[in-house]
């Protein structure tokens, strides 16, 4: 287990070098900052003062040496428009993010996985194809566009939920979230259910394929044959044995997610990390954009190590010989 | 007489988009309590599905299309499915070919034995405990407690057997359908369950159905033998009469292809060609088309003879029994 640990970490610290340089050489590729940093009236002399001050005038590999070198040193720089380190901008904006996204993937799984188990048990039943005709639209269905039906709908015409920002929020951890108060569910359940219908798509899919195939199997015949209900029969046995491509998906829906929110996070003004993205992406803040990418990175190393030690705890097999 | 199952004309066919397969067609036979009894044929003749048709257990696109199951006077055919389910296992339970296809590999033995007791019953954890290591000793598994605690990967394959057979009998069952349960096993933990299986069948007093494509193995442990061919019973009879004098070609055949039947160095006589298509058998006697006796008679479906013990589906049955037209 100790040498599983350190040769992913090992690989991680690999993964994390490589795409630090990748990023570093893309995001320099975008554009140049300093017509954003430096105001058009300037004199020659405080363009040049500045370009120095932010290294801008060093060759690329001179400019990545030093970035590296003050990573090392855990700063990742300041943001040119905030002015303020890059690391307590992004982890400011994180929790909004976070919890959009928790909210989005749990409620996905938690009601597509059981409606996919009973399409994959019932093929044929009307529910069934109604799960499925809803998974379609899910899959097909961009999400700005649902994301502004669902404007139009429940805030415009029907007047029922907020169009945007998080509302009312309570601390903890020092932080603030929405989902400790009734207001903030309000403001959450529109982007929430915007960003959740691809997952929620994927969920039904993944479950009912694995029930469907599970429900033919020998292990579910021989359950029957002992008398085990149905309704057994799929809590305990079946989805356990569909549980694993469904923790990979969620691993991975959840990595996208926390990095790639953008879109939902836009039309429902969300004040995430999706939306600072975007935002230093038109303002050329290098900073942030290296910062944040790299966060990315690390966050997907992060969740398939969980993953993979999710899979040893759902499935004996895959469990290090002699621990048993 | 003590009939535990009476099967009647037991019909049970698949729609496929082949056209309708015949897997079970005009099957009868009875069981005594306590009764062993083999059901041997090739691939393909129905055996399984005979088996899963017991159980209430055929699956779309098969349905059980005629016919009568009756276990211990009860009439199966036509039960709801939740009625079927609370006999499934507590008065017929059923053990499959492959040990390890069959245990959930991502739940331990100790609650998958659980789950098949609290299908009928509610127990306590403790309780539930004593009783699953209570039968995995006695289907010969050392350390019952002990191998509660695994997952069926950790252990092999004649043990997996082993831990299926004790789920089977854990809520004590009248029948217990055998489905080629040593097939996938090596020779000697065979004989070691087959040995094991007769002395559980008579301390539990239950009737076994032991399904084989394997005379040799059914003649060690059955008392009555089934000879079952495209969907019918072929032959009937005790085991010793069906062995030393089959009536039936086929049953003839099927011992000709024992090894310890031939002679040393000589080879294995085979039957020549194969198991029909079980969709659109012509009319007539199915065998037929690769019986060495088949004449114009056998253009006609033979109807079955019996004598006071055995049974025969045949125009031309073998041997000097008297037959009853
Ligand atoms: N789900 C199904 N759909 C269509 N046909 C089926 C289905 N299950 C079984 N059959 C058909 O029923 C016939 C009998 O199958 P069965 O499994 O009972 O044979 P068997 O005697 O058990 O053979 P084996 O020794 O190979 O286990 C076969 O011809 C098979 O094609
Ligand atoms: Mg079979």
């Amino acid at each position: 287990m100790l040498g599983f640990v350190l040769q992913r970490l090992l690989q991680a610290l690999v993964v994390m070098l490589a795409i630090s340089a990748l990023v570093f050489a893309g995001v320099y590729g975008i554009g140049n900052p300093i017509d954003v940093l430096i105001s058009p009236d300037a004199t020659q002399a405080i363009r040049l003062a500045t370009i120095a001050a932010y290294g801008l005038d060093q060759p690329l590999h001179i400019q990545y040496r030093d970035f590296l070198l003050r990573l090392l040193a855990g700063d990742f720089g300041r943001s040119f428009v905030f002015n303020m380190p890059v690391l307590d901008l992004i982890l400011s904006r994180l929790p909004a993010t976070l919890e959009l996204t928790l909210v989005a993937v749990l409620g996905a799984t938690a009601i597509g996985v059981p409606l996919g188990m009973y399409a994959g048990y019932r093929p044929d039943s009307i529910a069934a194809r109604l799960v499925m005709a809803l998974s379609v639209i899910g899959f097909s269905v961009p999400t700005f566009w649902i994301g502004l039906v669902l404007i139009l709908t429940f805030a415009v015409s029907l007047g029922w939920l907020p169009a945007g920002g998080r509302g009312e929020t309570a601390m903890l951890f020092g932080t603030a979230w929405s989902f400790l108060t009734l207001d903030g569910w309000s403001h959450l359940l529109l982007p929430a259910v915007n960003l959740s219908l691809f997952k929620f798509a994927m969920m039904v899919r993944l479950a009912r394929a694995g029930t469907r195939e599970a429900m033919l199997s020998d292990t579910v015949k021989f359950a029957r044959a002992a008398g085990e209900s149905d309704a057994v029969i799929l809590r305990r046995h079946v989805l356990r044995l569909i549980a694993i491509p469904i923790v990979t998906v969620f691993g991975l829906e959840f990595g996208s997610t926390l990095a790639f929110a953008v879109v939902t996070e836009t039309i429902f003004s969300w004040p995430g990390v999706g939306k600072l993205i975007i935002d230093s992406i038109s303002s050329l803040d290098r900073p942030v954009m290296v910062a944040y990418l790299m966060l990315v990175a690390f966050l997907f190393i992060c969740i398939n190590f969980t993953v993979d030690i999710a899979y040893a705890a759902l499935d004996p097999r895959l469990r290090v010989k002699g621990a048993a | 007489m003590n009939a535990l199952l009476a099967v009647e004309n037991l019909a049970t066919h698949f729609a496929t988009r082949n056209g309708l397969v015949k897997a079970v067609d005009g099957v009868s036979f009875h069981l005594d309590a306590g009764e062993i009894v083999g059901l041997v044929g090739e691939s393909g003749s129905g055996k399984t599905v005979t088996g899963f048709s017991l159980l209430g257990l055929v699956d779309a696109p098969g349905r059980i299309v005629g016919g009568s199951i009756k276990l211990e006077g009860r009439e199966l055919v036509g039960l709801p499915q939740a009625e079927l389910r609370k006999l499934r296992g507590r008065r017929v339970a059923m053990v499959f070919q492959d040990p390890s296809a069959t245990l959930n590999p991502v739940l331990t033995i100790e609650t998958q034995m659980r789950l098949a007791l609290e299908a009928h019953e509610r127990v306590g954890a403790a309780a539930a405990r004593d009783r699953s290591a209570d039968l995995l000793t006695r289907v010969g598994i050392p350390d019952a407690r002990r191998r509660l605690e695994t997952y069926p990967h950790q252990l092999s394959g004649g043990m997996r057997q082993r831990v299926a057979i004790a789920i089977a009998l854990l809520n004590r069952p009248s029948l217990i359908v055998c489905d080629e349960p040593t097939t996938a096993l090596d020779v000697s933990i065979q004989a070691q369950i087959l040995a094991q299986m007769k002395a559980l069948a008579a301390d539990f007093g239950t009737a076994l159905i032991w399904i084989s494509h394997d005379l040799a193995t059914v003649s060690a442990l059955a008392s009555r033998i089934l000879v079952m061919y495209a969907g019918r019973i072929v032959e009937e009879g005790p085991t010793g009469e069906v062995l030393r004098k089959p009536a039936h070609p086929y049953t003839q055949g099927l011992l000709d292809s024992l090894p310890s039947i031939a002679a040393p160095g000589e080879d294995l006589r085979q039957i020549p060609g194969s198991t029909p298509s079980l969709a659109n058998l012509p009319e007539g006697c199915a065998f037929a088309p690769r019986c060495a006796f088949a004449d114009a008679a056998c253009k006609s479906a033979p109807a079955t003879r019996r004598t006071a013990t055995r049974a025969v589906r045949c125009h031309h049955p073998l041997g000097e029994v008297a037959w009853p037209l």
